[in-house]
């Protein structure tokens, strides 16, 4: 099914995370790699300051929505996959992967990436491919 | 204010996702099929952010000795691309393409109550969670 391009909506949306990627550095120190800062909160650690700095974050995360349908009047637009087996085994494996490869699309392919890492450059490329051979295998070969 | 601005970073990313259609694994899944409905608005956000985090992070760290309200700027300090990284990353990729959720976008998504996110996002945690349990602790700084 395809979806309308979106450069404008796109490029804006981006730069409001950019923004809130350099909000946080700026104030907490913290990267905003969604993974990280979500998993000290599945975990017991030691840093009540760093739980702290998440928690509230992905709060602000979880409120962006409501927010959105109270000031347009509508849910956000979305189109989500239905094959709940498929969506619990990607799950699993983004939530896995993302955490044991040190960050997600997030820590990696904006924060590190902006730092100049090599590390993210190397995580991003990496997924970017198995992702894109992902969908090819899935629509393209099987046919879902 | 340590914690105003980490619950207002979490809102500014969460309606820059919206915003930029990142939050739709419809779009996402589109961008990542090359070979079918390829939808590029992806490439947009990733360059707003990128556009706007580099030299935010560069003056940051450049001018200031500490963020606002902490006491130093937390970053990671791995540099090996060891197998964990690049393998964490392909296990992530293909999770992401097989579902079109990364993690900041499922949680995002999460109060629009579609039931593949309802599916995705407690298996996405139980992943993360179990990455974390097997992970040594010595990548711990490199979470992002």
């Amino acid at each position: 099914m395809p979806t309308e391009f979106t450069p404008w909506a796109s490029l804006l949306g981006g730069m409001m995370i950019g923004a809130s990627a350099v909000l946080l550095m700026a104030t907490a120190g913290r990267i905003a790699g969604i993974s990280g800062l979500t998993v000290r909160l599945l975990t017991r650690g030691d840093d009540g300051e760093a739980r702290g700095v998440s928690a509230l974050f992905v709060l602000g995360l979880l409120l962006a929505a409501p927010l959105w349908r109270l000031t347009t009047g509508d849910w956000p637009v979305q189109s989500v996959p239905d094959n709940l087996g498929l969506m619990a085994v990607a799950g699993l494996l983004v939530g896995f992967g993302a955490v044991y490869g040190s960050g997600c699309t997030s820590g990696h392919g904006v924060c590190g990436i902006s730092r100049g890492s090599p590390r993210s450059l190397a995580a991003t490329l990496t997924f970017m491919a198995t992702a894109v051979v992902t969908v090819f295998v899935v629509r393209h070969l099987i046919g879902l | 204010m340590r914690q105003v601005f980490a619950l207002l970073s979490g809102l500014i990313f969460g309606l820059g996702l919206v915003l930029s259609g990142m939050a739709n694994p419809a779009k996402v899944l589109n961008f990542l099929d090359l070979a079918g409905s390829w939808d590029p608005s992806l490439a947009f956000v990733m360059g707003g952010a990128i556009a706007v985090t580099a030299p935010g992070f560069a003056l940051l760290t450049r001018r200031r000795e500490r963020p606002l309200h902490a006491a130093r700027f937390h970053l990671p300090t791995a540099r090996d691309l060891d197998p964990r990284l690049l393998g964490g990353a392909a296990v992530f990729g293909v999770g992401w393409g097989l579902g079109g959720f990364c993690p900041g976008p499922a949680l995002t998504a999460l109060p629009v109550a579609a039931t593949g996110t309802l599916v995705f996002v407690p298996t996405m945690l139980a992943g993360m969670w179990l990455a974390r349990r097997t992970a040594t602790p010595r990548r711990r700084s490199a979470a992002a």
